[in-house]
């Protein structure tokens, strides 16, 4: 998992109908060291926490974990939002 | 998934079998100010509604596989989406237009 910034949605009308009723964010990934120092990385991920913008995120990118957490076989999800972070605290 | 920009089409007769009727488009990888970021790739178009120029958001590897009506073809990005607005923490608003 990694850690992530919330810091936009996407709206789209035409989809895979897996993406419906799952709010898109976007998510940018955190680099490990020191502070919540944004990087360029970001992913689209679809939100299962009522995440929103600003908030600091666990995001899952991984499939099969993905498609576990939606009950279903097959579909093309891959990034998802599984957690709010409350704080986190680096070497400490 | 990424967002990114579709910027024309391949055609192709003769595919793998259960890749027949797939429409595959080049999309070009956008960052989240979309703005162009690496190269342009070869996506499988699930939703079978992109078109040159609409902005869109892919999926790539394994999922991307499972994105189409047959499953685990041999595909490695898809097109899951059509994108209507992008809106981002600092007010700006894109649009597929």
């Amino acid at each position: 998992m990694k850690v992530a910034t919330v810091v936009g949605t996407v709206v789209s009308t035409i989809n895979h109908p897996l993406f419906d009723g799952h709010r898109l964010l976007i998510c940018d990934i955190e680099t490990p060291e020191g502070s919540l120092a944004r990087t360029d990385a970001y992913t689209i991920a679809a939100d299962l926490v009522d995440a929103g913008v600003g908030d600091t995120v666990l995001v899952l990118d991984e499939g099969s974990s993905a498609r576990q957490l939606l009950d279903i076989e097959t579909g093309p999800i891959r990034a998802v939002v599984v957690g709010i972070v409350d704080a986190w605290y680096d070497g400490g | 998934m990424q967002l990114g920009r579709v910027m024309g089409s391949v055609v192709a007769t003769e595919k793998v079998v259960g890749l027949e009727g797939v429409k595959f488009l080049i999309v070009q990888p956008l960052d989240k100010h979309e703005v162009p970021r690496g190269r342009p790739v070869i996506a499988a178009d699930a939703v079978a509604m992109a078109g040159p120029g609409e902005l869109v958001y892919f999926v790539a590897s394994r999922e991307a596989a499972e994105a189409l009506e047959r499953r685990f073809v041999p595909v490695d990005h898809a097109i899951c989406g059509i994108v209507d607005d992008v809106h981002l923490d600092d007010g700006t608003v894109g649009d597929s237009t």
